[in-house]
């Protein structure tokens, strides 16, 4: 059990005097609050991108043989849409609530190892930029998000396109590689005392299976990844028939990383909702023990249905059975959490406040998400359903009726103890609503259009299939879905605008610890760390304590002990970019030297990281 | 439809398929959506749609329950912000394992079907199923009928009421088959043959679609399904087997034997005056110009108007007067629509590996006549 670990033993120094406010305090801060707040703003705003993109795929797809976009132009704006949306706006928002509230939730003063987690930071911050500025050279990548060979070759793929993808999921995933080593540990070894694990919040349990998922699924796309880059590079044959690969390879490959990774996107949300619905019902979750089984079991079921994504590929039989098999088996565990969810507001005294509305539309709209996933489950009616607008529809379900809704449920319920401000209540309820109802409007309609033939990843479609209405009834809903997200917008800065008193540090009534200490919290989180004695502790010290109970005041910090802010976090990271950007140059005469400046950048980086002085 | 319910409950049974008719209704008919799903006119189809019937229905089922349970618990424990505070219970074992259990039997309905109907989608037809190998292109996708020697493009021909069996693979890039109102979809690689079957029911013209994102024209490597009658179906096979020697470059002679295949060379020089007509009549000035014009705008190089050879690159033409469709089942086989075609391809298809020097309008409709008279 932990007690007393690195940070937070008391020792008689005063609190760091570096700056606190300006550019430099960013580009330094090893604060995982800050970092935390920085991945929030840069996935906000990869997650914006990831939206433009989206409403220009429906505007080329609200009427039938539309030329608002060229073919080109169109592969890769759902590539980009796919590769943001994952990988640098779902997975980063969730990186921003377990920055934040992961240590707060722990009773910990800071990560285990804060200069990694800047380090994380920086490299995805890099990473989405490196991806990104593939626009800017007319190169996006334009072979989909799951990169299937032998498409990716470079016989069929010549261009710097699927160059900046393969070598820009490689520096995003040495960043989440770096986080999930880190709150692994974090989660592990730096718990306050009495901080048992099955009296660990939800969402921290979310997130330490997250990270497990992450560092067992992550190394294997990593690996196909660098087998891309050896066939795209240097003639290696790993996925070229000709050189004697094999294109399924990849496949198995993409999705033993891609299934995983799909639990990656959601069980952070789940942690989310588990935090927020008890809160808002006054009363414990349902069946706490069963919900962590029931994570750890889907994430464990996770690694054993990869192939469930290949069923038209004609495995045969027997694999397809297997795989059938162990998908529909993971109905189970996410039916005891949906059920666990809805016990724990049965019986209890629902207060519909925003984030409230956000979390139960999560559950409604990822009830709708699960059961059409169940549909395809089966093999023989994912003959039909593969491909086509069903899965799509499908899959926003559950990741934007799902991870979205959760995420921005956090974003309502946390927001307060972020910025010590609370969004504005009014326009919370117009986002949801709008949301809710545009999100449908938007997606509902993509079943039936799948069902009724329409192939996905098409930026034509003839008139005389039936796929018109439907599809101009979408680009409506998306448009209307683009409103509700400016409505959030407008919340945001009329917020950050307007002068409010501190809220107080439990506006909600919360069970965790993080409503124990000012909002914001100070630097050093907990002036005191402090004895947890039960799960829900708050709770349970307010049942004994009555209204002795009150939360920590702010403090002056004095003899706390924190680690130094560092600029070689952000250096190395630099170096590293530096290094992949010379490799995909390395065609012409600069590459070569930007691999050599690169590398000595990293290494160098990695060196001074070393000797510093740590506190 | 509830076929598959037997071991369930009575009144479900009774009930329950009027919802799904209800539900299906909303999803429009067979004629608002020639792609569809719901809408099976092939035995394959049929049965994977049996299967999607049976998720769907426990689906709804499940669904309406959950959400409905999910609708009166917001409703009946509506708080206000004074109420005091509700008890505090942390779980019911016994509520658990039910909600364990009852969803593990729930997928056994859908599981025993969907195990049954897997080994099926992997049978082999055996004894007179037509067999036809279905090679992918970006983008287009090419047909071949083994027993008969015979290749075409675009448009599958098969007789209603016979079992097709398929056999199918790629010249480049992963694609998928998938002709939904008779046999789902099916991947196909450049180095493995992955098989599908099917019979239609119905005779008529039905659209395709490649459903495996396979580059910059995926959305229009489209396809279509000609179920004909038996002697709609002879008669093709008639015009494909009179195309032989149509395309005489000269080199080796190929002969049309059943389940072989001659692969002619596009090289070699091309003599205008050893192109075959199909027809002995009197040759119309425009078609003998159009003729030429194949020749010399190298449209020879890649398409072959001999439906006994393949010429590796671009569809095989033969016949091509008879198609419904032309591009890759994409663009009604129109005169003007030809002519736009064989004359500006960039224009229609952009990125399409067809590229041609500059053909001018009287050119081009030169070379729709001379295609015309292949039929």
């Amino acid at each position: 059990m932990a007690t007393s670990v690195i940070g937070q033993t008391d020792i008689a120094a005063p609190a760091h005097a570096a700056s606190k406010t300006g550019l430099w305090s960013w580009l330094t801060t090893v604060d995982h609050k800050r970092i935390g707040i920085l991945y929030g703003a840069s996935a906000f705003i990869f997650f914006l991108w990831g939206g433009i993109e989206a409403l220009l795929i429906r505007i080329q797809l609200a009427r039938p043989e539309n030329n608002f976009l060229t073919p080109d132009q169109y592969n890769q704006l759902f590539t980009m849409h796919g590769t943001t949306m994952i990988f640098l706006a779902v997975m980063p928002l969730s990186a921003m609530y377990f920055n934040f509230f992961v240590p707060l939730q722990i009773g910990a003063r800071d990560v285990v190892f804060p200069r990694l987690n800047a380090f994380s930071f920086w490299v995805f911050l890099l990473g989405g930029l490196f991806l990104n500025s593939s626009f800017l050279m007319g190169a996006a990548p334009n072979g989909g998000w799951f990169g299937y060979a032998n498409l990716s070759s470079r016989q069929y793929s010549p261009g710097l396109n699927m160059d900046f993808w393969v070598l820009g999921l490689q520096i995003l995933g040495i960043a989440s590689l770096a986080a999930g080593v880190n709150f692994f540990v974090t989660i592990l070894n730096m718990r306050a005392p009495g901080m048992k694990l099955m009296r660990m919040p939800m969402f921290t349990w979310a997130t330490f299976i997250t990270q497990l998922l992450v560092l067992l699924s992550f190394p294997v796309i990593t690996v196909a990844l660098f087998m891309l880059t050896f066939d795209r590079f240097v003639g290696t044959s790993f996925f070229s028939v000709a050189g004697g690969g094999d294109p399924m390879l990849w496949q198995h490959l993409f999705w033993v990383f891609g299934h995983p990774e799909v639990y990656i996107l959601i069980l952070p949300s789940f942690g989310i909702v588990s935090e927020i619905l008890p809160v808002f019902s006054r009363k414990p979750l349902f069946g706490y023990a069963a919900m962590v089984f029931a994570t750890a079991f889907i994430a464990f079921l996770g690694f054993g249905v990869w192939s469930h994504h290949m069923f038209s590929t004609g495995m045969g039989p027997l694999a397809d059975s297997f795989f059938s098999l162990a998908t529909m088996l993971i109905a189970i565990p996410t039916g005891v959490k949906i059920f666990n969810w809805i016990g724990t507001m049965a019986g209890g005294s629902l207060q519909f406040k925003t984030p409230m509305l956000f979390a139960i539309g999560f559950v409604a709209m990822f009830i709708f998400g699960g059961l059409s996933g169940v549909m395809h489950s089966s093999p023989p009616a994912d003959l039909q359903q593969t491909d086509s607008y069903f899965v799509v529809a499908h899959f926003h379900y559950v990741l934007f009726g799902g991870s979205i809704f959760a995420l921005t449920a956090g974003a309502y319920y946390w927001w307060p103890k972020m910025f010590g401000k609370m969004l504005n209540e009014t326009l919370g309820k117009v986002h949801f609503w709008l949301m809710l109802l545009s999100f449908n409007i938007t997606f509902f309609p993509m079943h039936l259009v799948g069902l009724n033939g329409q192939p996905r990843r098409t930026y034509w479609y003839p008139k005389g299939l039936g796929f018109d209405l439907l599809n101009l009834i979408e680009t409506i809903g998306s448009l209307a879905l683009a409103v509700s997200i400016l409505v959030f917008g407008v919340n945001i800065i009329k917020t950050w605008l307007e002068d409010q008193p501190e809220p107080p540090a439990d506006p909600w009534g919360g069970a965790t610890l993080e409503w124990t200490i000012p909002s914001p919290p100070d630097e050093w989180n907990f002036a005191k760390v402090p004895q947890v004695i039960a799960r829900d502790d708050v709770w349970e010290k307010k049942r004994l304590e009555g209204a002795a109970w009150t939360p920590e005041g702010r403090t002056d910090g004095k003899g706390i002990h924190l680690p130094n802010p560092s600029y070689w976090p952000l250096v190395c990271a630099i170096g590293l970019t530096l290094t992949f950007v010379g490799l995909m140059l390395s065609r012409g005469p600069v590459g070569p030297w930007g691999i050599v400046a690169g590398m000595s950048l990293t290494v160098l980086s990695i060196f001074k990281w070393a000797f510093e002085p740590a506190h | 439809m509830a076929l598959r319910l037997r071991a369930s409950s009575a009144r479900l049974t009774r009930w329950m398929p009027m919802v799904l008719l209800v539900l299906l209704a909303a999803c429009g008919t067979a004629e608002q959506y020639p792609q569809s799903t719901l809408f099976p006119k092939g035995d394959f189809a049929r049965m994977v749609d049996g299967v999607f019937r049976t998720t769907l229905l426990w689906a709804t089922v499940v669904f309406v329950l959950v959400e409905g349970a999910l609708l009166w618990v917001l409703f009946r424990y509506r708080g206000k912000p004074n109420d005091p505070l509700p008890k505090q219970t942390h779980g019911n074992t016994t509520a658990e394992i039910i909600w364990t259990i009852v969803p593990a039997l729930i997928l056994a309905f859908i599981a025993v079907p969907t195990i049954r109907t897997i080994f099926r989608t992997y049978e082999v037809p055996k004894g007179d199923a037509l067999v036809v190998e279905v090679i992918g292109h970006q983008w287009w996708w090419e047909f071949r009928y083994p027993q008969y020697g015979l290749v075409t493009a675009g448009e599958l021909h098969v007789p209603v009421g016979r079992t097709v069996s398929l056999r199918m693979n790629t010249q480049d890039v992963l694609h998928s088959f998938w002709v939904p109102q008779f046999a789902a979809k099916r991947d196909v690689f450049p180095n493995r043959n992955t098989t599908l079957w099917f019979k239609t029911e119905a005779t008529g013209n039905y659209p395709g679609a490649c459903a495996e994102f396979c580059g910059i024209q995926h959305a229009r490597m489209k396809f279509r399904v000609r179920s004909d009658t038996p002697a709609e179906f002879d008669a093709f096979i008639g015009t494909l087997q009179a195309s032989a020697g149509a395309t005489a470059i000269p080199s080796p002679v190929a002969t049309a034997a059943p389940g072989g295949m001659q692969t002619a060379s596009a090289g070699g020089t091309v003599a205008e005056d050893s192109v075959a007509m199909p027809a002995a009549a009197p040759v119309d000035p425009i078609v003998a110009q159009g003729k030429t014009l194949f020749l010399k705008k190298g449209c020879i190089g890649c398409h072959s108007l001999d439906a006994t050879k393949t010429m590796g690159m671009g569809p095989n033409l033969a016949g091509i007067g008879s198609r419904s469709y032309i591009v890759a089942g994409t663009l009604e086989n129109t005169d003007a629509n030809l002519a736009l075609w064989v004359s500006k391809p960039q224009d229609v298809k952009q990125g399409a590996l067809m590229n041609v020097p500059p053909i001018s309008e009287s050119e081009a409709k030169a070379l729709v006549a001379y295609l015309r008279t292949h039929k």
